[in-house]
C-alpha cells in the first residue's frame, strides 16, 4: 500500500525532541509504529548511539529532507539519506514560510519530480490543496502526505473539511496525516475520515509522559480506522429516537 | 589549502574527499558527503578530488520529524 509495503500500524512516529535515548527507544515499542522518520545532520558524537536505536527498534526508516528549502538542498539530501539508510523512501518536505513552515508547492513538484525519476519513492508533505496533489501523483508520487496543521503546532486537523474533499479526491491514492497532529483524539479523526496513516512527533516527545501517550496514540490510531472500516453512521440534524416507541405504556 | 567541511573553516592536505574523510576520522560507512551542494557517493570518494575554498558537508543519521 505505501510503495508496495503494506504495514499493520498505521502510525508513523518521529524521532526528535524526546528527553532521552531510553524513552525515545520505550516511545517506539509503546507507539507499535513500523516506521519512523529520521533526519540527517551534520556528524556529531552522538551518532553512534542513535544508529544503535534505529537498529533496535526493527522499524522501517523513513528520512526526511526537513529544514531543506530549495530543491537542490532537498535532492541533494534525499540522496545523502538514500546511501546512508539504504531505503529508496524519502519524506519531501520543501519548506516555502518560515513561519507556518508550509511546503512551497511549486518547489515541492519539481522536487518529487527529479526524484522518483532517480529511483525515489516519495512521500511528499504537502498541502490539502487538489491541484498540488494531481501534480505531485502527475510526478510521480503513490503517497501525499497532506499536513493537519503546522508542524509541532498541535493544533489537530485545521481544515477538516478540505482534507474530507482530498479524501475523496483521492480515493484510491494512500495519504498521510503529517503534522500538526497534538492529541490521539485528532489522529483517530482522522482515521475515522478515511486517512490511511498519520504521522506524528511533537505530541508524544513533548508529553509529560512520552511512553504513555505513544501508546495512547497507537490505540486511538487503531480505534480510528477499525471505526472507519466498521462504517460510522451518518449525521443528523435532528434527534431521532433510539428506543423504539412500540409497547410504550400509557402513564399520562 | 583551506576549505569549509560542515561550514567551519579548515586547513587540510586533503587532496580528495575520501582523505578528508580519514584524515578527520569519520567512520566511512556512516555517513553521507556533499561537496559544493552536489551528493557524491561512497564509491566516488577516492577520485572527488578537493579545490580551495571547497564546502563539504559530511552528514549522519539524526533524530527527525
Amino acid at each position: 500500500m505505501f510503495y508496495g509495503t503494506d504495514l499493520k500500524s498505521r502510525l508513523m512516529l518521529g524521532t526528535a525532541q524526546y528527553p532521552s535515548p531510553q524513552v525515545l527507544r520505550e516511545a517506539i515499542a509503546a507507539s507499535g509504529a513500523e516506521v519512523i522518520t529520521v533526519s540527517l545532520r551534520r556528524e556529531g558524537s552522538e551518532g553512534d548511539a542513535f544508529r544503535e536505536i534505529l537498529r533496535q527498534s526493527g522499524c522501517r526508516i523513513l528520512p526526511n529532507t526537513a529544514g531543506c528549502h530549495s530543491v537542490r538542498e532537498a535532492v541533494t539530501t534525499a540522496q545523502m539519506a538514500r546511501e546512508l539508510f539504504g531505503t529508496s523512501w524519502i519524506k519531501l518536505e520543501v519548506i516555502g514560510h518560515a513561519d507556518t513552515l508550509q511546503p512551497d508547492p511549486f518547489a515541492l513538484v519539481e522536487a518529487a519530480r527529479i526524484l522518483t525519476e532517480d529511483g525515489f519513492d516519495v512521500f511528499p508533505y504537502t498541502t490539502e490543496d487538489l491541484i498540488v496533489g494531481e501534480r505531485l501523483i502527475e510526478a510521480g508520487c503513490r503517497v501525499l502526505m497532506p499536513w493537519g496543521a503546522p508542524i509541532g503546532s498541535g493544533q489537530g486537523l485545521r481544515h477538516r473539511d478540505a482534507l474530507r474533499t482530498m479524501r475523496a479526491h483521492f480515493p484510491d491514492v494512500p495519504l498521510v496525516i503529517d503534522a500538526g497532529i497534538g492529541a490521539p483524539s485528532q489522529a483517530m479523526a482522522a482515521m475515522e475520515m478515511g486517512f490511511d496513516a498519520v504521522l506524528l512527533n511533537t505530541a508524544v516527545a513533548k508529553a509529560l509522559d512520552p511512553v504513555g501517550m505513544a501508546r495512547a496514540f497507537g490505540a486511538a490510531v487503531e480505534a480510528g480506522r477499525t471505526a472507519h472500516d466498521a462504517g460510522l453512521m451518518p449525521c443528523r440534524d435532528m434527534a431521532t429516537a433510539s428506543t423504539p416507541v412500540f409497547g410504550m405504556a400509557e402513564l399520562a | 589549502m583551506r576549505i569549509d567541511l560542515n561550514g567551519a573553516s579548515i586547513e587540510t592536505r586533503a587532496r580528495t574527499l575520501q582523505d578528508l574523510i580519514e584524515e578527520h576520522g569519520f567512520a566511512d560507512a556512516a555517513v553521507a558527503t556533499a561537496v559544493n551542494g552536489s551528493f557524491i557517493p561512497r564509491t566516488a570518494r577516492g577520485t572527488a578530488t578537493l579545490s580551495e575554498g571547497a564546502r563539504v558537508e559530511v552528514l549522519s543519521p539524526m533524530q527527525g520529524g
